[in-house]
């Protein structure tokens, strides 16, 4: 059978990686999923680029501010030169909506996807994730949204410090007086805009599921795990599979009540007094995503699979105490390898080993 | 014990070495040769006055110490959240 051709986003697998890489080498790892990967990468230098083993053809996108139609010539352009894609797996929150724009056209197109819906997509965001865990009857810790630094000066009467002041997107400071938290305000929208979102701190154990939703309340799949090792920038350098029902549990009453569609990690905190807060819900596959392939549960073989028009059963079953342990390693590249990918904004090596 | 408790012992996945594996939070412990001892009666379901007679069946110990050791044993499991605070369950 000819491979079918699935383009996976995010290949930055720098110490704060992207999804990508994980991604792609769990599609690698699936026994009977004929693939041909194909990287799609905003910078020349995202290390997945390189990663040939893996990556078989890459090709530079847009980045998201250039606008959906810019990505859709790109798209097609992509489509045609490698002989058609099967399916698409964007990777990254910020270039999510301009995929969800395009399904129909990438439907049109024959190229498969599985995604939420932008009204999904938004209820899941920060903004609204209190109002997401009253529909779900899950925890969730106090928040306010604040739009001007005006209401921290006395959100202490409402919420007490410690708090946790976020971006819209990504960052998190906690703030244990006025000052702190003003910084962090300040900071925040420097980095990534407004709204700023203040939580109330929860002191804990954090856990992360990888899930997928069927997109009509069920659950696909879920891989829970807790991080073991953190970097200093405080994100998961090795975790360990752990099957706690409830956090199973709590990835169930998600998709339940929005009926998400696609791939998504749910943030939990195990609080000291036992009880489990929803932290965040990311809307795509995390980094360590691989760790679903590892401990038996192949998610981005089943999301393929779904995109590409498949049915998938429901998976339960996973093994416990199966760990990832992240290594830094140096890839060799050509100079063809980055000025092919400078000029041309492609490096095709399908075709190369197809020959 | 409760059986949510009992199921929780049951879970965990304890090596011939003594290296311990708690599937639902991911910890992992190290226990020397009587605590292993001890997890494994527990495992069973065995009473106080049967883990007693375990313990001095296999080492060298008298009744003593031995229920004041259990006990400390045992909040080491609650401490580390392998079993729940009394009143918790």
């Amino acid at each position: 059978m000819k491979p079918r051709a699935i383009a996976v986003t995010g290949l930055n697998a720098t110490d704060n990686p992207g999804p990508g890489v994980s991604v792609i080498r769990a599609l690698r790892a699936a026994p009977d999923l004929a693939v041909r990967t194909v990287g799609l990468a905003y910078d020349a230098l995202e290390p997945g680029v390189y990663a040939k083993d893996l990556v078989d053809d890459v090709f530079m996108i847009p980045y998201p501010k250039e606008g959906v139609e810019a990505l859709a010539e790109r798209i097609r352009y992509i489509h045609d030169r490698v002989g058609g894609l099967a399916a698409i797996i964007p990777t990254l929150d910020a270039e999510l909506p301009s995929f969800i724009a395009l399904e129909p056209m990438l439907a049109e197109l024959g190229i498969g996807t599985f995604l939420p819906s932008r009204a999904q997509f938004e209820l899941r965001s920060k903004a609204h994730l209190m109002e997401l865990g009253r529909q779900a009857g899950i925890t969730v810790p106090r928040a306010r949204v604040l739009g001007d630094v005006g209401p921290l000066y006395d959100i202490h009467n409402e919420m007490p410090f410690p708090l946790v002041i976020k971006g819209p997107y990504y960052g998190a400071t906690i703030a244990r007086a006025v000052d702190d938290a003003i910084h962090a305000f300040q900071q925040s929208v420097a980095a990534w805009g407004l709204p700023v979102i203040v939580q109330e701190f929860v002191e804990g154990d954090e856990y992360n599921v990888v899930a997928v939703g069927d997109g009509e309340g069920g659950l696909v799949g879920a891989v829970s795990m807790r991080k073991t090792y953190l970097t200093d920038k405080g994100k998961g350098w090795a975790g360990i599979a752990v099957k706690d029902p409830n956090l199973l549990e709590m990835a169930e009453q998600f998709m339940s009540a929005s009926k998400w569609r696609g791939p998504c990690e749910v943030e939990v905190m195990k609080a000291r007094d036992g009880r489990y807060h929803l932290m965040e819900i990311n809307p795509r596959f995390p980094a360590w995503t691989f760790l679903s392939a590892g401990a038996g549960m192949n998610l981005p073989e089943a999301v393929a699979r779904l995109a590409m028009g498949e049915s998938v059963a429901p998976m339960r079953d996973f093994q416990a105490g199966t760990m990832f342990v992240r290594i830094a390693i140096d890839q060799i590249a050509t100079l063809e390898d980055l000025q092919t990918m400078t000029t041309a904004g492609e490096r095709i090596r399908g075709e190369e080993s197809e020959r | 014990m409760t059986d949510s408790v009992n199921q929780r012992l049951k879970d965990l996945a304890v090596s011939e070495t003594g290296f311990v594996f708690d599937p639902y939070s991911g910890a992992t412990f190290s226990l020397n040769a009587s605590a292993l001892c001890l997890l494994r009666g527990l495992k069973e379901g065995l009473d106080r006055d049967k883990l007693i007679a375990r313990l001095e069946e296999s080492f060298d110990v008298t009744d003593a110490d031995l229920s004041r050791d259990i006990d400390e044993f045992l909040e080491l499991l609650r401490y580390n959240g392998v079993l729940p605070h009394e009143g918790s369950e």
